[in-house]
């Protein structure tokens, strides 16, 4: 077996002609937590390994037009420990959040969360309902894409060869909007979703939603932006109607699987439910901003 | 490829190793310097077997490559205690038996270490969501969680 090569650049542009000259299968290492465990178990051989945690730039949170700019090497703790940006996208954050231990925590990335393309991955349902957008660096230069459109199906993304995440950025929150995120799993700690729920709405003077994103994770092969449950709160006061209406098109938006996880039936159930309760939370942040 | 050669700083002591690019900061830390405080449960970041401390952060060391300690500095179980005396966390564990088997128990010191280094006084349920990714399998963690409340209190009064 050959062995791997493992570089550990300082830019982004090093990074990228890296992986772009690579001609074996090259992987970006940013936390490890899911490559490592992909690796040990047999299901991936790089022959480079890129690190990526020394280029300075993608480990930064920063303000960015209002917004934020969320370096893709940043991990669940750095995130976790952003007042400001906590206090923007609570969503966002709280997903981070939910990844893993304590351990998992100071190593887990939002951009290998991201670009590892698991279907239950918690920051994703999160960062789309939020609108996130990521600048892919690669060997023909930089270009932006929707958070939505990195992950095409299980384990499997659009970016070309040569070509990463280099941040996730958030825009500027509008105005009495408030962000929530909610997973159900069986225990408090340390699992993997069996469904997840992201939701943003933003309110008018009078207490009107006036624009709705309602995502959910693990009863796809990739994040549902379901559109017929953000048109169920548009328009309302985001009272019970609303919300019967908003959980009912979430469930109907449902493509789950069956696995010892949780059944179909039950997928379908909970993510109507779970998605009620984020849009409840939602609207009390966004009452309070 | 030959081995990579790797020096690094593990318990405040200068070290160096040659390894393979797969080969984890556990692998080197149990096989190749024989520090086998550390233990091996799962190798997929589930257990908290292995903790260590990374840069003053706790991470698994069997989720990071032993390549990745380049120039930076390691603290195993093995750093806890100072000669023969026994770190406070060590003494209490065994003194409240906070301990079976005692496979998981060099994971929990090292991660207890870690809050209390940053936290003397933190809420039962905080010591449990911080210790939430150390599984034991003898305990019932109860006794664990109250020795780490106990070692708390200790630094508090002194
Ligand atoms: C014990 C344990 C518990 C976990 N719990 C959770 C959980 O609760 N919720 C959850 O969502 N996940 C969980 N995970 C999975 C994992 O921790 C997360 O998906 C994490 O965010 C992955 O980030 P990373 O930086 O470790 O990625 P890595 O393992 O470094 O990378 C993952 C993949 O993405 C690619 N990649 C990484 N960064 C980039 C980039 N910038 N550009 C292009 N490609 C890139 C890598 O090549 C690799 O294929 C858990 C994992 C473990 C081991
Ligand atoms: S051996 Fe590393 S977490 Fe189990
Ligand atoms: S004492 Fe046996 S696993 Fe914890």
């Amino acid at each position: 077996m050959n062995a791997i090569q493992y570089e550990a650049p300082g830019s982004v542009e090093d990074a990228v002609a890296l992986l772009a000259q690579a001609n074996g299968e090259a992987r970006v290492l940013a936390g490890g937590t899911d490559l490592l465990v992909q690796m040990r178990a047999g299901l991936v051989r790089p022959g480079l390994i890129v690190d990526v945690k020394k280029i300075f730039d993608m480990t930064l949170i920063a303000p960015d037009d209002g917004g934020f700019r969320i370096g893709a090497a940043t991990c669940g703790e750095r995130i976790g420990a952003n007042n400001s940006l906590r206090a923007a996208w609570p969503g966002v954050v709280e997903a981070a959040k939910l990844i893993g231990s304590t351990q998992i925590q100071s190593r887990a990335t939002i951009g290998g969360n991201l670009c590892n393309a698991s279907p239950a991955a918690d920051s994703v349902p999160a960062i789309i309902a939020a609108g996130g957008t990521c600048t892919v660096a690669g060997p023909d230069g930089r270009r932006d894409v929707a958070a939505g459109d990195i992950a095409t199906g299980p384990g499997q993304t659009s970016l070309g060869k040569g070509e990463m995440v280099v941040d996730i950025r958030l825009p500027a929150r509008p105005p009495r909007s408030g962000s929530a995120y909610l997973r159900f799993i069986p225990r408090t700690e340390m699992d993997i979703a069996v469904v997840g729920a992201g939701v943003c709405l933003s309110l008018d003077e009078g207490g009107v939603c006036t624009a709705a994103r309602v995502t959910l994770g693990a009863v796809a092969p990739k994040v549902l932006v379901v559109e017929a449950a953000a048109d169920a709160l548009i328009g309302t006061p985001v009272d019970e109607t609303a919300l019967q209406a908003l959980a009912a098109a979430a469930s109907a938006a449902c493509e789950p699987i069956d696995d010892i996880r949780g059944t179909v039936e039950f997928r379908t159930k909970v993510a109507g439910v779970l998605a009620r309760r984020a849009a409840g939370i939602a609207l009390e942040r966004a009452g309070s901003n | 490829m030959a081995k990579q050669h790797v020096s690094t700083l593990i318990n405040g002591e200068p070290a160096e190793f040659l390894c393979d690019t797969e080969q984890t900061l556990l692998d080197v830390l149990r096989d190749e310097l024989l520090l086998t405080g550390t233990k091996e449960g799962c190798s997929s970041g589930d257990c908290g077997a292995c903790s260590v401390i990374f840069d003053g952060q706790l991470v698994c060391a069997c989720l990071v490559l032993a390549v990745e300690v380049e120039g930076r500095a390691v603290k195993t179980v093995e750093g806890l205690a100072h000669g023969d005396r026994l770190h406070p966390l060590q003494q209490r564990f065994l003194e409240a038996a906070a301990l079976q088997c005692g496979f998981c128990t060099p994971g929990f010191l090292v991660a207890a270490k870690v809050l209390l280094d940053r936290n003397n006084n933190p809420t039962e349920s905080e010591v449990r969501y911080w210790l939430a990714g150390n599984l034991c399998r003898c305990t019932g963690y109860d006794k664990i969680v109250r020795a780490v409340m106990d070692v708390a209190a200790d630094i508090r009064r002194a």
